[in-house]
């Protein structure tokens, strides 16, 4: 496990370093530690900030993301709960109604499911109910995806469920720069925001500014420039389409778009790249049926139809529980090389 | 058991002579309120329009008119969709209620959550839940809240008898256990969860039994006597108020009309009758002319004021224009 996660690491930062003008800082952070510095700094800034989730004190999180926060905060600022998530949302919800600014973790986003009536009944719906009377400034923090082995209650990516609850926002970084800034954002918003993370992720490096930023909430990051078809990718895939567009180079000139948030969706960079590019592939690990994609290419049908010179495709989880085996999980979520054909294939239609 | 019987056995002397009225006309206040807003809904229903579903609290105003007459504006309260009475109790305006049971623009909630979502957090009032037991876990955030910001607020949740049922009570009154949470869980356990008796949802005689599993204090009382409700509410407040954690009360009750409007009735005669013989509103009454607080004359007055005051509300709404339908997108984000 650690050495497949270290081989990752390594994977990951000769793909980032060699992106083309990347900017190069000082300081190289991880996924994790950006998340970290992004609820450090808020939780400085606003004494309204807390967290509350479970194994998140002295333990600092199961995926160590809270490690530390307990002592310079205090127990009643690092709330560590029972395992009960419908209180855990719920308990964030209702402070959340009453002006403080929780931010609720959730081990797992298969979890999310006992505090399911907490998000989508309640959090997602109490400011249209009350016309606005009540706010809900709450962020809900869930790591998810696939890649270590953990079977079919552990391996759910639910980014989908979320985007259709009207009155929820959804976040998804890639890298650690988009992590810490788009957290902030995430905690500052009046809204109910699904913060989701890609548990491959966390150890992941990337070189970031000494100064802290901000990544605002609806503006989509073009993360390779392209001008024969358009990737749309999020969380972890983002990393597998930039992998693929590497490999591609020189053959096909592949544009990469990671939304980084899915509400809201910043559908016109999406769209301004297809009308460039005239393909769209849409990738993600979540199940393909009725999923982020089929919403993506439904709104990129309807806006600019007539720019497609190909069928716009997802390739996205197969619908199925997620198995424990691993070649049986690689089989179940798109790869690199599954990109790879789908792009060349698509080129030639 | 009796009026007389049971106002025997309390201390009387613990509510000012003044709250007593007021606990009163609050009580009349939600009952011509449910009343008004059942021949609302008949009339609407009967030129076709649909309104939902209408749960109305009359049999149950002791418990609300209690926790108006001790609680302060910034206590918080989440009620249920049985929730008329806390509204009102935690100091809604009748007119924008009635304005929102009819779907108006100058509504609570400007149309967009009817009979069972009405909120004025500017009174503590964080709204009625259409999900039963949906506001059981809201309410530790609320309580953890105040704790949080060192306040000394207190927060009352009201749920039924269903609702008791669910795993969310168990998941917050754990919490609310563990923290020392100033909150206060009342069940109004009407004996009926839906259609549904009390003995095929709940294997044991007093709900507050539960309580020693959070290690929280746990009453079952007379919910239609006010001066035990007042009392133990009272008791459980003060608790809440000096850090002292959470209290679990259960008041027994009766709804006098179905579910909600939509559904008959189907209770057994004998049982609504007897419970019909202890109405909350007529003992009270009672009493109070018993100890000479009140004369019928002012009796009267008070239900006729309030009568009108009713009356003005349900005119009001009726006037009131709908939402503008290009407002459907406001407030899906704030």
């Amino acid at each position: 496990m650690l050495k497949s996660v270290l081989c990752l690491m390594l994977i990951l930062y000769m793909t980032m370093s060699g992106r083309k003008g990347a900017k190069r800082y000082m300081r190289e952070i991880t996924y994790t530690v950006a998340l970290r510095e992004a609820i450090t700094e808020e939780m400085e800034n606003d004494k309204n900030v807390f967290l509350i989730g479970e194994d998140i004190a002295d333990f600092g999180g199961v995926f160590g993301v809270t490690k530390g926060l307990l002592d310079k905060f205090g127990r009643n600022r690092v709330r560590q709960t029972p395992i009960s998530e419908g209180a855990i949302i719920g308990a964030a919800v209702g402070s959340a109604m009453t002006g403080i600014r929780p931010i609720a973790e959730i081990m797992y986003v298969d979890f999310i499911t006992f505090g399911i009536d907490q998000m989508v009944n309640q959090a997602a719906k109490l400011g249209y109910m009350s016309a606005g009377a009540v706010k809900v400034p709450l962020v809900v923090r869930a790591q998810q995806g696939c890649g270590t082995c953990e079977a079919a209650q552990h391996s759910q990516q639910l980014e989908a469920w979320f985007m259709h609850t009207p009155g929820l926002k959804v976040a998804m970084p890639s890298d650690a720069y988009d992590a810490k800034g788009l957290l902030k954002i995430a905690i500052r918003d009046d809204n109910p925001v699904v913060f989701l993370e890609h548990r491959l992720l966390y150890a992941t490096k990337q070189n970031v500014p000494d100064e802290t930023w901000t990544v605002p909430f609806g503006k989509a990051a073009i993360k390779r420039k392209g001008k024969e078809i358009t990737v749309v990718a999020t969380s972890f895939c983002v990393h597998k389409a930039l992998a693929a567009a590497e490999k591609l180079s020189g053959k096909i000139d592949v544009e990469v778009i990671d939304p980084r948030t899915l509400v809201p969706l910043d559908i016109d960079t999406i769209t301004e790249s297809v009308k460039k590019t005239g393909r769209l592939l849409v990738v993600h690990e979540s199940v393909t049926q009725c999923g982020v994609g089929a919403e993506i290419v439904r709104q990129v049908m309807e806006k600019c139809f007539r720019s497609l010179k190909s069928v716009p495709k997802v390739l996205g989880g197969a619908s199925i529980p997620m198995p424990f085996s691993r070649v049986l999980e690689e089989k179940a979520i798109p790869q690199e090389l599954d990109i790879i054909e789908t792009v060349e294939k698509m080129i030639k239609e | 058991m009796t009026c007389q019987k049971f106002a025997k056995c309390l201390n009387r002397r613990l509510i000012s002579e003044k709250a007593k009225i007021n606990i009163l006309r609050m009580m009349y206040l939600i009952r011509e309120f449910e009343i008004a807003s059942r021949k609302m809904f008949k009339e609407h229903q009967a030129r076709g329009e649909f309104l939902g579903a209408l749960h109305n609290c009359d049999g149950q105003e002791a418990i609300a008119a209690s926790m108006g007459a001790i609680f302060r504006k910034d206590d918080y309260v989440f009620t249920t969709f049985r929730g008329h009475g806390h509204s009102l109790a935690k100091g809604a305006e009748p007119k924008k209620m009635m304005a929102e049971l009819l779907g108006r623009a100058a509504g609570y909630s400007k149309g967009r959550g009817g009979s069972m979502h009405m909120f004025d957090p500017s009174i503590g009032l964080m709204g009625g839940n259409g999900v039963v037991g949906g506001g059981l876990t809201l309410a530790v955030g609320a309580a953890l809240s105040a704790q949080y910001r060192n306040t000394d607020q207190v927060c009352i949740c009201f749920f039924g008898d269903g609702a008791a049922a669910t795993g969310a009570f168990h998941e917050a009154l754990n919490m609310a256990g563990l923290w020392r949470l100033p909150v206060i869980y009342i069940c109004e356990n009407n004996l009926w969860a839906a259609t549904t008796p009390i003995n095929f949802g709940c294997p044991i005689k007093d709900i507050s039994d539960r309580a020693a599993g959070y290690n929280i204090p746990g009453k079952s009382i007379d919910g239609n006597d006010v001066y035990i409700v007042y009392e133990t509410l009272n008791e459980a407040v003060i608790k809440a108020r000096k850090g002292e954690g959470a209290t679990l009360i259960e008041c027994k009750t009766y709804r006098h009309h179905p579910h909600c409007m939509v559904m008959p009735e189907h209770r057994p005669k004998d049982e609504k009758q007897a419970w019909l013989a202890k109405d909350p509103i007529s003992c009270f009454e009672n009493m109070l002319l018993q100890e000479n607080i009140l004369c019928r004359e002012e009796q009267q007055k008070l239900r006729k004021d309030v009568r009108d005051l009713v009356a003005e509300a349900v005119d009001y709404a009726e006037k009131c224009p709908l939402p503008d339908v290009n407002t459907l997108y406001d407030y899906v984000w704030a």
